[in-house]
Order: structure tokens, then C-alpha cells, then sequence
């Protein structure tokens, strides 16, 4: 009779479809990794297409290569990673039931995940005045540098900057910022933008999803017993910094003969 | 006056069906059953447009010279047939109607793993389905089912992009409905229902929902790919930029082979239960049923390239792909093979769904064997783009998995509805859709292996007697297929009341009552036989393949 009763009591306590809260966690953990499985193919196809492409016209894809900021790359592969580490933090406060930590860790997310997104977005930007969107505005020829505009011209300074006094190469620096770009570079470029594209569109997706879930948090709705919801989207947030983990050393590093 | 009221001396037990009664209740359930019906109505419906743009395909080639008024109008048709066929009806038919209605039933769970995702799935396959339906409405498209660029990308002047969006709609629909499939048969098992004692059907739908998660985000890129090229008239695949037209077929078919197995996988599940029960015995080589599915998913993963050998691929990779799509008639066979010995001394009925089943194994036989052959490098070589193909896959699609569809609604239409249909009405619908498919078909096998190529809007006169044959055997299959829809529907007000088991199925969905309560048993049932324990069935009603729990 009382063994009738927990189960009762336990069946109340979660969706009518499930026994427990263990069956309930356990079966959106496995619906999480099956997602994330869908995800990997879906980005494997961009992966193996940009590979094959690659290793067809290699020189292009490498001078397409030395036109990206390797160093706003890497800077904002450190940013994700930290985004990560806030995640992981809110996860851990949701492991605890404090709602008031997964609050404050998920806004912090949301915004290193916005700084991300800025940075990538002055890329966009700096690509856009170098000619190096794919369409009719691409020029083979790099442009001049008075004709890219006062934040590009910051960029360049920088750069000149690092490559004169840090690493001392300016010659091969100098050399390389003016070879011709060749006609299959905007192939490269192609594969840039909608890579990352589809990279920030996923991070968009989750900001949003983020929002959300400090709401539910407000309303109480998590707790040490119940938490699924974060700790599904932990997952997910994850699984988008590691897509450019790959993404970075693809596109950015990939550069020398 | 005294008011006279009328009270009944029973009340009727309570069934997903009259739960409640209006509209809202149905669009926003959140019951696999109902669900499962939503689909089925959507599907019908899609079914039937389909079926016209056939109609259109095959009055057009009555004459040799064209019945429709242009070539591009005929380019639209088979184009809107592919299309919606492969994706609005044969990928969701069984999975989505029978799948989403029997597989809690079958392993005695409350409901899928996750009910709302269910129904968002239903409402992205009604949202890309009115699409699909806009785009047919508002001029077509004429690139045919498989969009190969740069035709689709570069020259097309049809709406070759909404139907992309479409289909990149639909395919969530399907991966999320793959998704919550395999959470629930891992997690939602009844206790003491073993993986191998789950009805075979379960792991056909397995096998395929692994097909549905690895394969549809595939072809979701790709067409992104392929609208980006279209959109911004940059060639990703377009050989003047450095691209490879090559690749996307590569991409389209890694995709577009294993969906055959998403059609004809949840077929081979509705066979296996159909055979079972009306042949009153266990089925022959359970495990090697259950894991020939798992094997077809798995190798049909690595055949792709058997639809490209004329596409300038490297001859060494031909003959990899070639002995690979050998290999995978290997575990297909295993499962003709153990129906057929299941069939051997059992006590067949040859009841409506029956015959469906016994017409699909025929026929499929006879699409499959010609499979090989046109896996066969050389062959190929000759009969690539020919109707022999247009037969081939007709025989696998129509002969395979609509038949096996069809047997699964008739099979499981008392469980779904109560009621019983006309049996009379039913054998000669499967009759007559026996009939008129092979009228249809086997013609094309024919003109095919002479030489007609497919996708023609006019053709040299000699073969005009094969498409006369073949239109007359396409109206006959439309009698078939209308058929069943009057009866069927005749049954929901005029049928005999069902019972809970009315075929004596030893499966665990027909212990419960027809149609069953919302939450599908009145208690967790508890598992304690393996299925198919015919050998054990005791006379008429009682099961030993189920105990309930005293509470």
C-alpha cells in the first residue's frame, strides 16, 4: 500500500508520460545527445565540403586564409571558452538549487555570448570594406587602404604595429597583404561566412533560449531535485563553443604552405 | 408533463476518441493516438495531390507526341509527384500514422517520451505541407525530386527556393519525430518489456528513426547550400567558382539513399507483425528480423553512390559502392526468407491485410531482385535514367512500402477506431491494387530494358503500347486506392463494434481496449513472455503474453 503510494506520489511530481523524475532526466539526456547528433551531421557536411574544396584548390583557400584577423579569431575562441566556463557555473548552481546564481551565471553567458557576437560581427564588417564578401562586390585586387575606412585603417595600423615591433616579419607581412587574390578565394570566403554564419545563428538561438530559462529561474522553477532544462541547454551551449573550436583552426590557422 | 429522460444502463468506456469533442482538443493534443490520426488525415490529403500530378504524368504520355500543352508542364508534374510523394507521404506514411499511434502501445508506455514535441513535429510537417501545397498552386517546379545544380541553382525559372524552404521544414519534422522515437523505445519500455521482447515492428521503427536523426540534417544543409547558391547566383557548386556539381549529388544522395530505407524499413515492420498474427505462429529467426533492420540502416548508409556511376565518379569507388549495394540485399533477404519460413506450416488467414502483405512481399521481391541488377556496374551503365529504374524503385516504393502502409491501416484499424471495416470490400481493394500496380509497373520494367528513357515528355512511337498499358493499369490502381477510403470511412458510422482483439494478436497493443483510454492501460502492464507466443495461445480473448498489476 505505501509502495503504491510513492509511486503515486512520484508519478505526480512529473509529466504524465513518465514514471519518475530518474526516467524524465535520463530520457531528455539521451534526446539531448540524439539532437546534438543531428547537429554534427549538420555541420560534418559543411566541414567535409570546405575539406574537399581545400584540398582541391589549396593555394586559395590559403591566401583566403592570411585576409581573416587571426587574432579577433582567437580572441573570441577564449571569449566562447569563458562563455563555457559561465555555463558550466550556471549548471553547477543548478546541481544546487540556488536560482539565484543560475541567474546571474546565465546573464553573465548571455553576455560574453553578445561580446562574441560583437567581435564577429566587426569581422563581418572589416571583410565587408576589404571587398571579401562572395557576390559582385568581391575584388581579386585587395583594395587600397585609404579606401577602407577609419576602423579597417585602425586594424591595419595594429597589425603593422605587431608585425614591426612583436614578431618582427613585416617584410613577409608587407609581401603578403598584397599578393593578387586568386579567383577561387571567394569560394573560401563563401565557406567563411556561412560557416560562421550558421555558427553565430546557433549562439543567437541560445541567447534566446537563455532569456528564457532566466525567466523559468525567476518563477522558481527549478530546483536541486528538478533542473533538466539547464542542464540540457549546458549541454548545448557546449556542443556550439566546440563547433568553433573546430571552426577556428579551419578557417584562421590553416595558412602556411 | 413530466420530462422524460432517457438514462442508459451503461455508460461507453472512455476512449482517446470521445475524451472530449472539439476542435481545440484535437489541434492542441498532446495524445500520441490522436496525433498519430492528425497525420493521418494530413498524409491522405497529401497522398491524393500526388496521385493527381501521377494522373497528369501518365495522360501525358498516352501519346507519343505529349498530351499536355508544354514540355515544362509535363517537367512539373513528375516533379510535384516526386516531391510531394517521397517527402509528404512515403518518409512520414507508416513512421508518423502507425509509429506514433502503436509504439507506446507496443511497449506499454503512457505516451512518447515527448508528447509536445510531437505535436510541434505535426504542426512543421502541416506548416512545410502548405508550402509545398502554395508552391504547387503558384506555378511549381520543374527540377525534379532530386534538384541536381546547377539546373535548380542557376537556370530554373520555377520556385525551385520556397520548395527548398519546404522541404528543409519537413525534415525537422521527421528528425524530431526520429528523436522522440528512439528516446522512448530506450526509455519508456514497460518494465520486463526486454529489447527482445518488443514486437518486431518496434525495432523496424527504431532502424529508421536512427535513419531519420543521421541522415535528414544532411539534406538540410545541402539545400541550404543550394538556395544560398541560388539566391546569391554564387556557384558553391557551380564549376565556374571551383565548385563540383559532382559534390552535391554526393551530399543529396548520402541522404536520399538511406530515406528508401526510411520508406521501406517501418514496412518491413508492419509485415513482420501482419505475418506473425495471421500465420498464428513465432516468427522464424526473431533476432535475425530485429537486426537485419539495424543492418539495413547501418549499410544503407554506405550505397549511395550506386545512383552516381554515370556521374564521372573515380570506376574504383564504383566498385566499392557497387559490391556494397550487393550487400545490403543480404540482410533484405534474411527477412523474406524468415516471413516466408513463418508463413511454412502456419495457419494462414488470408484476411485483408494479409493479402496486402503477401502482395507486398512479391512485389517487393521483384523490386528488390531488380535493385541488384541495377546495382550491377556494368548494367547500370546501360540502364541508368531509363524506366527500368522508374519500375524498379515503383515496384520497392509502391509495391513495398505503400502496400505494406496499406496493411498496416487495415490491420490496425479496429485498434485505432473500434470499429471493424467491410472484409469483403477490403480483399477486392487489395485485389484490385495488386492488379493495377503490376499493370502499371511491369510495363515500364519492359520499355525500359528497350531503351525509353525517363523524364521524357515525347517519345518514339514504338513504345506508345507499354504507356497505354501503363495509364490503363494507373486508373485501375486509383479504383484500388479510393476503394479502401470509402469503406474505411463507411466503417467509422456503419462497422460492427471490433472488440479489444478481433485478429487474436498475441502483441501487447491489443490487450488493451479498442479504441484504447487516453493513457493507453488501465494499468502499467508488466512483461513477462516473449512476443509472439502463439504456440501458448490459449482459445479465443485470453493472453499469456501479458499480466496486469494488481493495484
Amino acid at each position: 500500500m505505501s509502495e503504491h503510494l510513492v509511486t503515486e506520489i512520484s508519478r505526480s511530481l512529473v509529466p504524465e508520460q513518465f514514471e519518475d523524475r530518474h526516467q524524465q532526466k535520463e530520457s531528455s539526456t539521451l534526446g539531448m545527445w540524439t539532437f546534438l547528433a543531428t547537429e554534427i551531421l549538420f555541420f560534418g557536411v559543411l566541414f567535409a565540403s570546405y575539406t574537399i574544396y581545400r584540398h582541391q584548390w589549396p593555394d586559395a583557400f590559403r591566401r583566403g586564409s592570411l585576409d581573416l584577423k587571426w587574432y579577433l579569431g582567437g580572441l573570441n575562441t577564449a571569449v566562447l571558452l569563458l562563455s563555457s566556463f559561465c555555463m558550466a557555473m550556471a549548471v553547477h548552481a543548478a546541481a544546487l538549487g540556488n536560482s539565484g546564481k543560475i541567474i546571474r551565471y546565465l546573464a553573465l553567458t548571455i553576455l560574453i555570448g553578445g561580446l562574441f557576437l560583437a567581435i564577429k560581427g566587426t569581422e563581418y564588417y572589416i571583410e565587408f570594406r576589404e571587398h571579401l564578401v562572395p557576390g559582385p562586390n568581391f575584388r581579386i585586387d585587395p583594395p587600397a587602404e585609404e579606401q577602407t575606412g577609419v576602423v579597417v585603417g585602425a586594424f591595419d595600423k595594429f597589425e603593422k604595429w605587431f608585425h614591426s615591433s612583436v614578431l618582427h616579419d613585416e617584410d613577409r607581412y608587407e609581401h603578403e597583404r598584397h599578393l593578387p587574390r586568386p579567383g577561387n578565394e571567394e569560394l573560401f570566403m563563401l565557406f567563411y561566412f556561412i560557416m560562421t554564419a550558421i555558427h553565430a545563428t546557433h549562439m543567437i538561438i541560445g541567447i534566446g533560449v537563455m532569456i528564457v530559462l532566466i525567466v523559468m529561474a525567476k518563477r522558481g522553477a527549478f530546483s536541486a531535485k528538478y533542473h533538466n532544462p539547464v542542464e540540457m541547454f549546458g549541454l548545448y551551449w557546449h556542443f556550439v563553443d566546440i563547433v568553433w573550436v573546430f571552426l577556428f583552426p579551419a578557417l584562421y590557422l590553416l595558412r602556411q604552405p | 408533463m413530466t420530462a422524460v429522460t432517457y438514462i442508459p444502463d451503461y455508460a461507453p468506456p472512455e476512449t482517446y476518441l470521445n475524451a472530449s469533442h472539439t476542435i481545440r482538443s484535437w489541434l492542441l493534443t498532446k495524445d500520441h493516438k490522436r496525433i498519430g490520426i492528425l497525420y493521418m488525415i494530413s498524409i491522405t490529403i497529401m497522398f491524393m495531390v500526388a496521385a493527381g500530378a501521377a494522373a497528369l504524368i501518365r495522360i501525358n504520355l498516352l501519346s507519343p507526341t505529349g498530351l499536355l500543352p508544354q514540355p515544362l508542364d509535363y517537367n512539373k508534374a513528375f516533379t510535384v509527384h516526386g516531391v510531394l510523394m517521397v517527402w509528404w507521404f512515403l518518409v512520414p506514411s507508416v513512421p508518423t500514422v502507425l509509429g506514433n499511434f502503436l509504439i507506446p502501445l507496443m511497449i506499454g508506455a503512457r505516451d512518447l517520451a515527448f508528447p509536445r514535441l510531437n505535436l510541434a513535429s505535426w504542426y512543421l510537417f502541416v506548416a512545410s505541407a502548405i508550402l509545398v501545397l502554395g508552391v504547387v498552386l503558384f506555378g511549381g517546379v520543374d527540377t525534379g525530386w532530386t534538384f541536381y545544380s546547377p539546373y535548380s541553382s542557376l537556370f530554373s525559372n520555377t520556385h525551385v527556393t520556397l520548395t527548398i524552404v519546404a522541404i528543409f521544414i519537413n525534415g525537422f519534422s521527421s528528425i524530431l519525430t526520429g528523436l522522440n522515437f528512439i528516446v522512448t523505445i530506450h526509455k519508456m519500455r514497460a518494465p520486463g518489456m526486454t529489447w527482445f521482447r518488443m514486437p518486431l515492428f518496434c525495432w523496424s521503427m527504431y532502424a529508421t528513426s536512427v535513419i531519420f536523426v543521421l541522415a535528414t540534417p544532411v539534406l538540410a544543409i545541402t539545400l541550404v547550400l543550394l538556395a544560398i547558391e541560388r539566391l546569391l547566383r554564387i556557384g558553391i557548386f557551380d564549376a565556374a567558382l571551383g565548385g563540383d556539381p559532382v559534390l552535391f549529388q554526393h551530399l543529396f544522395w548520402f541522404y536520399s539513399h538511406p530515406v528508401v530505407y526510411i520508406q521501406i524499413l517501418p514496412t518491413f515492420g508492419v509485415a513482420s507483425e501482419v505475418v506473425t498474427c495471421f500465420a498464428r505462429k513465432r516468427p522464424f529467426g526473431y533476432a535475425a528480423i530485429a537486426f537485419s533492420s539495424l543492418a539495413i540502416a547501418l549499410i544503407g548508409f554506405l550505397v549511395w553512390a550506386h545512383h552516381m556511376f554515370d556521374a564521372g565518379i573515380s570506376p574504383y569507388s564504383g566498385i566499392v559502392f557497387s559490391f556494397l549495394s550487393f550487400a545490403v540485399a543480404v540482410p533484405t533477404a534474411i527477412k523474406i526468407f524468415s516471413w516466408t519460413f513463418t508463413l511454412h506450416k502456419g495457419s494462414i488467414a488470408l484476411e485483408t491485410p494479409m493479402l496486402y502483405i503477401l502482395g507486398f512481399m512479391g512485389l517487393f521481391t521483384i523490386g528488390g531482385l531488380t535493385g541488384v541488377m541495377l546495382a550491377t556496374l556494368g548494367l547500370d551503365m546501360h540502364m541508368h535514367d531509363t524506366y527500368f529504374v522508374v519500375a524498379h524503385f515503383h515496384y520497392v516504393m509502391v509495391g513495398g512500402a505503400v502496400m505494406g502502409y496499406m496493411a498496416g491501416i487495415h490491420f490496425w484499424w479496429p485498434k485505432m477506431t473500434g470499429k471493424m471495416f467491410n472484409e469483403f470490400w477490403g480483399k477486392i481493394a487489395a485485389a484490385i491494387t495488386f492488379i493495377g500496380f503490376n499493370l502499371t509497373f511491369f510495363p515500364q520494367y519492359v520499355m525500359g530494358y528497350l531503351g525509353m528513357p525517363r523524364r521524357y515528355y515525347s517519345y518514339p512511337p514504338e513504345f506508345q503500347v507499354y504507356h497505354v498499358l501503363s495509364t490503363a493499369g494507373a486508373s485501375i490502381l486509383a479504383f484500388g486506392y479510393l476503394l479502401p477510403l470509402v469503406y474505411l470511412l463507411w466503417s467509422l458510422k456503419y462497422g460492427r463494434d471490433a472488440g479489444p482483439n478481433p485478429y487474436r494478436s498475441m502483441s501487447l497493443e491489443w490487450q488493451t481496449e479498442s479504441p484504447p483510454p487516453t493513457e493507453n492501460f488501465e494499468h502499467t502492464p508488466i512483461i513477462s513472455e516473449p512476443p509472439y507466443a502463439y504456440d501458448l495461445q490459449l482459445p479465443m480473448g485470453s493472453s499469456a503474453a501479458m499480466k496486469l498489476v494488481e493495484a
